[in-house]
């Protein structure tokens, strides 16, 4: 075989990967423009991308632009930071269970934003970084906890839900307490995106861009450290700073989508697990796809969630989860035998 | 090459090596050899530096190994553990291409010159036609010479594998032995390798370390150490020693385990057990 076939063949595997990034990334256009279109006030498309783009005032102006696009948006950008921040745990924990809500990361960030909405009620600025540390210091506790000689997947997944409903104890002590401080309690523990606006979507989009930018950058070391740490080693990476950095990503995507939103559960598992069926497990191609159908799901999720039982508002938690737990289970069942055996 | 001086390792307050020095020469096969647990990975461990000595140095020319450079040191030396996994859903090639890492930028376009390396490590190691298949699909057989194949495209001087040929069939253990002392031979790769198989050792290794009870046992040309005496102390085994003619080499059948022959003598193999 000549060098000039073989990198063809590498090319058409390449070639397939950016197209199926691609129509992701136009499904998640699509969903934006849908999600805009459809609420209690039907507008067409054609009118909301006058709305968007020509008018400047008007009742469509107003619908779309003050209200249901920053909600779309903060939807997208939340999509955006929960997938990545499970396809990264996925690959560093080499768990196919780990996701920020099931191994307690969601619930650390959770924390740390509900206690300074009670302390601190006036400073939304505030709630990322605080709700980032709290990230952090969680992913850190768990992965110490299941660390011996290696990750054991099944001590990280019984730690982490350990840990994530002592946490949720704590925080539901804390709503029970101080109800008017943290507007919307049953929004804030499934995860809302209702009444989000451009204050919110302000909130999230450094924190994930920044995510997502270093996620990008480091993820031709997360393949290599898939190839176990003595691979890893062997191929002169710096195991432990590459897990720093990668957990360190995790979590300040999880907080600050966390911060917006509340403990939205589900999203940082299906997707990167959907989209790894579809183009395969190298993060170069997987950390893109899962961020554009991370973005669709999340801004399709939240259309259905406002429309399904009009005019009654479900929060988008409650669409995740009805979608998300059957998927888990099948996981449990079926996928997690085949990805554990690994080992 | 490579020099150890004075290692001292052990798991969690258990010790298991004691004071171990030896030089790896340049351009040779050293093979570790020893009963279970006593060691023999555990050093390479050390050397590939996944896990760090109690006491002790290793000097790659002279320099401490845990002072170089990560990126560098894998320009230098590459190590295979014993049964590698790598995700489903990789290709031989991928694997391949990831042996070029260590001579990326940060940026880690692969280069023509990069491809080329690729290329040449899978001819090597003859997995032309199997290149654009998922390892987890291949034969044992072919997967090691996949995972070697990646070794190779570091470009190491150095090679370190940890018991190459567990798992594999007899022929294939026989074409991944070849295959590594063709790379010695034409390449001028120096290995430093753990086998269980003392024939194979015999064979393919121009000095063999015998590891036991915590201390060097013993280091030689083969035909120093495979002999009746040292077999029995270290292996608890009686042999027969032959000459292979054609591969200059010593090797060895094995007659009776020592445990199994006093078994026999008290002829109540069961309450020995109780």
């Amino acid at each position: 075989m000549s060098t000039v076939e073989s990198l063809e063949a590498l090319k058409k595997k390449h070639s397939y990967k950016i197209t199926v990034i691609i129509i992701f990334a136009v499904t998640a256009v699509a969903a934006f423009l849908i999600s805009s279109s459809i609420g209690a006030f039907k507008i067409s498309l054609e009118d909301v991308l006058r709305a968007i783009f020509v008018e400047k005032e008007g009742l469509n102006r107003n619908i779309i632009w003050k209200i249901r696009v920053p909600r779309t948006l903060v939807a997208g950008a939340v999509g955006i930071c929960l997938s990545l921040s499970g396809g990264i745990l996925q690959g560093v924990m080499r768990n196919p269970l780990a996701s920020p809500n099931i191994i307690g990361v969601s619930s650390g960030a959770g924390l740390a934003a509900t206690i300074t909405l009670v302390l601190f009620p006036t400073y939304e600025y505030l709630l990322t970084p605080a709700a980032f540390i709290g990230a952090f210091c969680t992913t850190l506790v768990i992965y110490f906890i299941s660390w011996k000689d290696g990750i054991n997947p099944f001590r990280m997944v019984l730690s982490g839900i350990a840990i994530s409903s002592f946490i949720g104890a704590i925080i539901n002590t804390i709503l029970i307490f101080f109800p008017d401080r943290v507007q919307n309690t049953l929004g804030f523990t499934v995860g809302s995106l209702a009444a989000r606006t451009w204050i919110h979507f302000n909130l999230v989009w450094p924190y994930a861009l920044v995510g997502f930018i270093l996620t990008m950058i480091m993820s031709r070391r997360l393949n290599i450290l898939m190839l176990g740490d003595e691979i890893a080693r062997s191929l002169g990476l710096n195991i432990e700073r590459t897990r720093m950095i990668l957990i360190l990503c995790a979590s300040l995507l999880a907080a600050s989508a966390v911060s917006v939103v509340g403990m939205l559960g589900f999203v940082g598992l299906i997707i990167p697990h959907i989209t790894r069926l579809i183009i395969g497990s190298d993060y170069r191609y997987l950390f893109p796809a899962s961020a554009f159908l991370g973005a669709a799901i999340m801004m399709l999720c939240d259309t259905v969630a406002r429309t399904i039982v009009e005019p009654i508002e479900l929060p988008v938690g409650i669409i995740m989860a009805a979608v998300g737990a059957p998927f888990f289970l099948y996981l449990l069942r079926g996928g997690f035998k085949k990805h554990v055996k690994n080992k | 090459m490579l020099k150890i001086s004075n290692l001292t390792m052990g798991y969690e307050g258990k010790r298991i090596l004691k004071d171990i020095s030896f030089d790896v020469e340049k351009n040779k096969i050293t093979t570790l050899i020893g009963p279970n647990g006593c060691g023999k990975s555990t050093i390479l461990k050390a050397l590939s530096r996944a896990k760090k000595p109690q006491n002790g140095k290793i000097f790659l020319d002279s320099k401490n190994i845990l002072r170089i450079d990560e990126k560098k040191l894998a320009k230098i030396m590459s190590i295979l553990p014993q049964s590698p996994k790598a995700p489903d859903d990789f290709s031989a090639r991928d694997l391949v291409g990831y042996g070029r890492y260590p001579h990326m930028n940060w940026l880690g376009r692969l280069t023509k010159k990069d491809y080329d390396i690729i290329d040449w490590a899978i001819k090597e190691t003859k997995i032309e036609s199997l290149q654009h298949r998922m390892v987890s699909t291949m034969s044992g057989g072919e997967r090691q010479r996949a995972w070697i194949a990646m070794a190779l495209a570091q470009q190491p001087r150095i090679l370190l594998l940890d018991e190459p040929t567990t798992y594999l069939d007899i022929s294939h253990q026989f074409e991944v032995l070849e295959l590594v002392s063709r790379l010695n031979r034409d390449m001028n790769i120096t290995v430093v390798m753990v086998l269980h198989d003392l024939n194979q050792a015999a064979r393919y290794s121009d000095k063999i370390i015998v590891i036991k009870d915590e201390k060097i046992y013993k280091e030689g040309k083969p035909e120093e150490i495979i002999n009746k005496k040292l077999l029995e102390e270290v292996f608890s085994i009686k042999v027969k020693i032959f000459e292979d003619e054609e591969n200059n080499c010593p090797y060895f059948i094995p007659m009776k385990s020592k445990e199994s022959s006093d078994a026999f003598k008290l002829n109540k193999p069961f309450e020995k057990c109780s």
